[in-house]
């Protein structure tokens, strides 16, 4: 069983009537890193918002298995508990919430709607810090309040510790380079690549080659007007990079 | 998306009739006779055995009740109030003064356990650092049922008891203060209180001694058609230290009830008075029918140099508030301390803030409101900060933060900002904001339910004016404030 497989997915936003994801067919497998890129506009965002349940999109047709279950009737806290993680492009302040208190919260509402009794604290404390370390966040960014105040590097850095202590099935990153500048974006690509297993599965979507010279994809998908139109290996990556979208996109059409 | 909208319509579903202390005890009681007159008056100090002065201060109040108007300018909206149709005394029939525990009505000590508020002394002791001890004034309707660690509070001097029976134990303390801050004249229901009111909490703390627990009173409205008239008095003398907490829960009932309180504090030369309060009256249901009318006169006086006042408060409950604890910063470089966190939810009307009124020189205040209005609710803040001649160097920083959940509810701030010395430095700040569909997508994307993501940013909100309260009531605080969003999503 593939751990993703999304068929025919129909998407819109709730308040309009123009289609954003036009009949979307895709695969992931257990182990593999997807690569999405496309041009913007092509549904990038959208379709990892979908996934994810956001409310101001209504999916009108199609459907979307995790380990085979139809995740678009679940409410997002419940296809987080299943496994599914999203990292933002923009991640949200939250002032006045503490850094730890968010990331105990999130961890123990996951366990508790996996069955799973509360996390003690101090073995939390040491997952955190450890993680933390590795991924060069601070002592001090662990005390600020979520997001708030952080740079365009730690608000991404701080995407993957989450990630990382969510210990996810499916993990989407979305744009996750964006505002990166190179060390920052090797240290999320280190936090990536550590996190690859053969149970883990990964969409990466971005716009740039760039990211994928640091997490190696295994397979590399062209998104454009809602669908995708291109499916190929790492160097379908490299080609778009030299040739610009325009050329693939004109022949699919 | 269909299954979000299924829960939103779950969560809607659950309506905000969640009070978890809406049971009413069955007890016979004795009730005054129904409506207000001067008989009434007569009758309830009667049955205090009240000495003959407190009796003519009660008529004094009650003769200039019946010539005032009562208060429009608060932006809440209720029925006209029938003074004739309530009663104004209450009390258990078997509470003919106890002496002891063992003297009580089983049924209101199963009340108060009920709630969480043990007055067994030996279970209060059973498990609890001495440190972290409070000694409680339970206020059942119209009588204090029991004081619990008087007398151990009574080894270093601290006097805390019934108002009733400081009344008689110390009648000089009580005529010297009562109405020395919030006079019989003050406003219509503080003279409605001074007239009518039948219990409430004393406290005297003596020079220099610091109180060596935490104390409170937990006021409980049991009987229908019945008002609640409470008055509390502490009094710090020179450097002494009380930190005080109130709380306060009653039956869901169809009707409104009115409670209107006094609250007294004053504080001598280098004293501190700490006062916190976790008001659950009854809200009412989703629709507004029923609940308290919270109608209360709260002030402190800073009467000596140094002297600090901090008034806290967490408001969830009540169908209406109308509240202003207040401080009145008469002593040189006193201190006054307003931090409040105000949830509405349903069709609740808040109309609260504070007033600090810098008389001394170098005085200092400082006001911290966070309002957040969820439902159908209105929330509004209203505040005074003013400065005498004689107050220079008047320093005062005001926060005002309001937090709205939905779309039908409103948020309005009030300040008033006077200001007769030029040295005087006040400075103001507002926020306003929503609960955002970012926030939330990001914390339920995360695994937090709907209302674990709500209470999760409304509890950062209000982080700074938390901690603020005793530690033991920080935690109760934060779930109470989650369990009054209960269903503010939809």
């Amino acid at each position: 069983m593939s751990l993703l497989e999304i068929k025919n997915l129909t998407a819109k936003l709730a308040d309009e009537d123009k289609q954003i994801l036009n009949g979307l067919n895709l695969t992931v497998e257990k182990g593999q890193v997807a690569a999405i890129m496309g041009p913007n506009g092509s549904g990038k965002s959208t379709l990892s918002y979908v996934l994810a349940g956001r409310e101001d999109y209504e999916v009108t047709d199609g459907e979307a298995l995790l380990d085979g279950e139809n995740i678009l009737e679940l409410s997002p806290d419940e296809r987080a508990a299943k496994g599914l993680f999203l990292a933002f492009q923009y991640p949200i302040e939250i002032p006045g919430v503490g850094q730890m208190t968010f990331l105990k919260a999130a961890v123990n509402a996951q366990r508790r709607k996996n069955g799973l009794d509360d996390m003690p604290t101090p073995e939390f404390m040491k997952l955190v810090n450890g993680r933390a370390k590795e991924l060069g966040i601070s002592p001090d960014m662990l005390r600020r309040s979520v997001n708030v105040g952080f740079s365009g590097g730690e608000k991404k850095r701080n995407e993957i510790l989450q990630m990382a202590l969510l210990q996810p099935k499916l993990a989407i990153l979305d744009e996750t380079d964006s505002g990166l500048d190179i060390d920052a974006l090797k240290i999320v690509a280190d936090g990536v690549n550590a996190m690859r297993s053969p149970d883990r599965g990964f969409v990466v979507i971005t716009h740039y080659q760039r990211l994928l010279d640091y997490i190696k994809p295994d397979v590399v998908h062209v998104l454009s007007a809602g669908r995708i139109i291109k499916t190929g290996g790492p160097d379908l990556a490299l080609e778009l990079e030299a040739k610009g979208y325009a050329d693939i996109v004109g022949k699919a059409a | 998306m269909p299954a979000v909208q299924e829960t939103v319509e779950q969560v809607r579903a659950i309506d905000i009739d969640q009070y978890k202390y809406g049971f009413s005890t069955d007890i016979e009681m004795e009730l005054a006779p129904k409506g207000l007159s001067e008989d009434i008056v007569r009758y309830i100090s009667a049955r205090k055995n009240e000495p003959a002065w407190m009796l003519e201060w009660r008529l004094d109040a009650y003769r200039r009740w019946l010539t005032m108007r009562e208060p429009d300018w608060a932006r809440v909206d209720y029925p006209q109030i029938d003074f004739q149709d309530m009663y104004y005394y209450a009390a258990p029939k078997s509470n003919a003064a106890p002496k002891s525990l063992d003297e009580i009505d089983p049924a209101i000590l199963e009340t108060y356990k009920k709630l969480g508020i043990p007055l067994r002394e030996q279970e209060i002791l059973a498990g609890v650092a001495p440190e972290n001890r409070i000694a409680v004034d339970a206020v059942f309707d119209s009588v204090s049922v029991v004081t619990t660690f008087k007398e151990e509070l009574k080894k270093s001097g601290v006097i805390f008891s019934s108002i009733s029976e400081a009344l008689h134990e110390h009648p000089e303390l009580v005529k010297k203060y009562i109405g020395s801050v919030v006079p019989t004249t003050d406003n219509y229901y503080a003279t409605l209180n001074a007239a009518v009111f039948s219990d409430g909490s004393f406290v005297y703390i003596p020079p220099g001694v610091r109180c060596p627990m935490e104390l409170s009173t937990y006021f409980r409205i049991n009987e229908q058609k019945t008002g609640q008239f409470e008055r509390t008095l502490i009094i710090a003398d020179k450097g002494s230290y009380v930190s005080y907490l109130e709380g306060c829960t009653a039956p869901m009932r169809d009707e409104n009830q009115l409670h209107a309180a006094v609250v007294e504090l004053i504080a001598h030369d280098d004293a501190e008075i700490k006062y916190s309060t976790v008001q659950n009256w009854y809200p009412g249901d989703s629709q507004g029918k029923g609940g308290i009318y919270n109608f209360v006169t709260k002030r402190g006086d800073c009467r000596g140099a140094r002297s600090k006042i901090s008034w806290t408060q967490v408001e969830t409950g009540s169908a209406i508030t109308w509240k202003y604890p207040s401080c009145i910063l008469r002593g040189d470089d006193s201190q006054g301390e307003f931090y409040s966190i105000a949830v509405s939810n349903g069709a609740q009307q808040v109309d609260s803030g504070t007033k600090m009124i810098h008389l001394g020189k170098n005085t200092r205040s400082r006001i911290i409101s966070k309002g957040i209005s969820a439902g159908r609710s209105q929330n509004t803040y209203r505040g005074l900060v003013s400065a005498h001649r004689r107050a220079t160097n008047a320093k005062n920083f005001t926060n005002c933060d309001s937090l709205l959940i939905g779309n039908a509810c409103g948020a309005h701030t009030v300040p008033y900002i006077e200001s007769k010395t030029a040295s005087a430095v006040f400075e103001h700040e507002a926020t306003t904001s929503k609960v955002s569909e970012d926030q939330m997508f990001y914390c339920m994307q995360r695994g937090l339910t709907q209302e674990e993501a709500i209470a999760l940013i409304v509890n950062g909100f209000v982080k700074d004016v938390l901690q603020q309260l005793p530690m033991e009531f920080m935690v109760e605080a934060q779930k109470l404030i989650a369990i009054s969003l209960e269903g503010s999503v939809g």
